[in-house]
């Protein structure tokens, strides 16, 4: 699996003999299928060093091999239509319709305009936009999530196996970056490009990138390793400092609510009798039941005072259960699940709804834990 | 109300010499407004690149727009005879600075991010140019046409002044005849039918605009 697609040796950036360089000596590889996240504070030359793999800058000294093809000397558009590039301020042509936008490279590349107009309908359900709406809209009329699934199609339509991502999703509003960051998590797992990406934020490298390089002045490499890693074992100050506090926070975004071990608490299906159920919960050491109906599907929390309360039929007392989480859910999730529930907790339920178990404070505090130790 | 019976009068007796000046002032305006164009367009695009040749490039459009009308029809006559020449030399010159300075403004004003994507994905720098650059330049091009336009209707009047027909010689007449009969007929005739032109212009300008122009930067 350890196949290097893109490799920068030596790679020297100067602006002038009197500036130090941008890119001081930049040693970096890139695996065939990963996504690499480059992320550092503004002005340390990640921008930069993105640029330079697709020669949109043009390296003082150093040596690009793409493909164990050195590069550093190729025609640079001919380069550039092999390599997918997505910008924050994403650039549709205005003047261009959706499909020629989509079309750019395709187009530069000679295809047949049969097999172009199939292709830009393919890359408009895969970033899922709706071909026969968005076909011959003009970008004005895209809202800025929409408009940046159109740069992504664009980035892909010639199908590149590179694809550089400068803050592709930088200028778009929170709630909808996080759902292009699924989609496009989603797509990666489809596609399986080998992608580098550029952020200043650190929870999106976290959340995005199979491998971090935090980078600091001069596109120095302060630390490489996958998120993980990172987390548990930042390499010096200067990482800590950018990770900034709440690591650990951060890193039940990596984790999934399948790695915890799942709670059983007592289970009362319906329709049950009252006494029944009043029994069942007593005897258990849980101070909550949960209420499943005929499918297994969770219903209500139920506890021996709301049993007590009222005299209304079990279907009614208790609290309802409002968000149930999956396996393949995050810890994040899960945490905010459970921090929102009255119980306590969070019930998990397989792809159909039905019960597995729960998940608690503790089975996570457990994991943070025994991931500390190790 | 005698005086626009009279003017009519006027123009139906003289039907030849009107549509011999409206065709000459007509091919002014076309010949002259197509020439500047491009001159104005490859002179913008040459020197997008360099700040200082954008300056220059418009500080002598400016130039030419300054010397005055009167003169510049003229001082072209040693070089070049009486005529066509002189005066399509002195409205070319006229016409240059607003398409030249429209041309820089609107490739200027093109979006960095368009641009880094169109290199970004591989477009030649020609390509660039000529897919991106100059189709998203084009309304702003155009709108310094349509202000060049109204110009030479304007100045081709004083192409009579060397010889060069036109509408205005029906303005000359008039004046060197005033007070006598017809004179202000013939000063009327003219200048209208310079309206007259110009409206038809602009019209034909206003359909270009609507036929060359992308639905996405309308």
């Amino acid at each position: 699996m350890s196949d290097v697609l893109i490799r920068l040796e030596n790679i020297v950036k100067s602006y002038g003999p009197d500036l130090d360089p941008a890119v001081d000596n930049l040693d970096l590889e890139v695996q065939r299928g990963e996504v690499l996240v480059l992320v550092g504070p503004s002005g340390c030359g990640k921008s930069t060093t993105l640029r330079l793999i697709n020669r949109l800058i043009e390296p003082t000294s150093g040596r690009i091999v793409i493909d164990g093809e050195d590069v550093t000397d190729v025609n640079p558009s001919e380069l550039r239509r092999k390599i997918g590039y997505v910008i924050q301020q994403v650039g549709l042509f205005p003047h261009r319709t959706i499909a020629e936008n989509i079309a750019t490279v395709p187009n530069l590349l000679g295809w047949k305009k049969k097999d172009i107009a199939t292709r830009v309908d393919e890359l408009l359900e895969l970033v899922s936009m709706d071909p026969d709406t968005y076909r011959d809209r003009y970008p004005k009329e895209l809202s800025g999530g929409q408009a940046q699934r159109v740069g992504v199609a664009r980035a892909l339509a010639a199908d590149p196996d590179v694809l550089l991502m400068d803050e592709p999703f930088g200028a778009i509003d929170p709630i909808t970056r996080d759902r292009l960051q699924n989609e496009f998590l989603r797509l990666q797992s489809e596609v399986k490009k080998t992608i580098v990406f550029v952020t200043h934020d650190i929870d999106e490298a976290i959340k995005m990138g199979n491998r971090i390089a935090i980078l600091r002045e001069g596109s120095e490499i302060a630390q490489l390793d996958t998120p993980e890693a990172i987390l548990a074992h930042p390499a010096d100050e200067f990482v800590e400092s950018f990770l900034g506090s709440g690591a650990i926070l951060k890193g039940l975004t990596l984790k999934k609510v399948s790695d915890t071990e799942l709670h059983q608490v007592p289970i009362l299906t319906a329709p049950v009798m009252r006494e029944e159920a009043l029994k069942e919960l007593q005897e258990s050491p849980d101070q909550v039941g949960l209420l499943l109906d005929s499918n297994g599907r969770p219903l209500r929390w139920i506890d021996e005072r709301a049993l007590n309360r009222t005299s209304q039929p079990i279907e009614k007392s208790g609290r309802p259960v409002t968000v149930d989480l999956q396996p393949e859910d995050t810890l994040q999730d899960a945490l905010t699940v459970m921090l929102q529930s009255s119980a306590g907790m969070a019930c998990v339920t397989d792809r159909r709804g039905k019960y597995l178990g729960c998940t608690t404070i503790e089975s996570l505090a457990k994991l943070i834990m025994s991931d500390g130790q190790g | 109300m005698d005086f626009l019976i009279g003017l009519f009068e006027f123009a139906l007796s003289r039907q030849g010499r009107v549509f011999g000046a409206v065709a000459e002032h007509t091919w002014y305006v076309a010949s002259v407004l197509v020439s500047a164009a491009f001159i104005a367009v490859v002179t913008g695009v040459l020197t997008r690149k360099n700040q200082l040749a954008k300056e220059l490039s418009l500080s002598v459009a400016s130039v030419f727009l300054t010397i005055p009308s009167l003169a510049l029809f003229v001082i072209f006559i040693p070089l070049v005879g009486l005529g066509f020449v002189p005066s399509f030399i002195a409205l070319l010159l006229y016409s240059l600075l607003p398409i030249l300075r429209n041309t820089i403004t609107g490739l200027d004003g093109i979006d960095t991010g368009v641009l880094e994507s169109a290199k970004g994905m591989g477009l030649s720098p020609i390509q660039v140019l000529t897919r991106v650059q100059l189709p998203l330049a084009w309304p702003v091009i155009l709108a310094g046409v349509r202000v060049s336009s109204m110009l030479i209707v304007g100045l081709a009047a004083l192409a009579t002044l060397v010889a060069g027909g036109g509408l205005g010689d029906f303005i000359k007449d008039g004046l060197a005849r005033l007070p006598l009969p017809n004179s202000l007929e013939s000063i009327w005739l003219g200048t209208l039918l310079c309206l007259i032109l110009a409206v038809i212009i602009d019209l034909i300008l206003q359909a270009l605009r609507v036929a060359t122009i992308s639905k996405g930067i309308r």
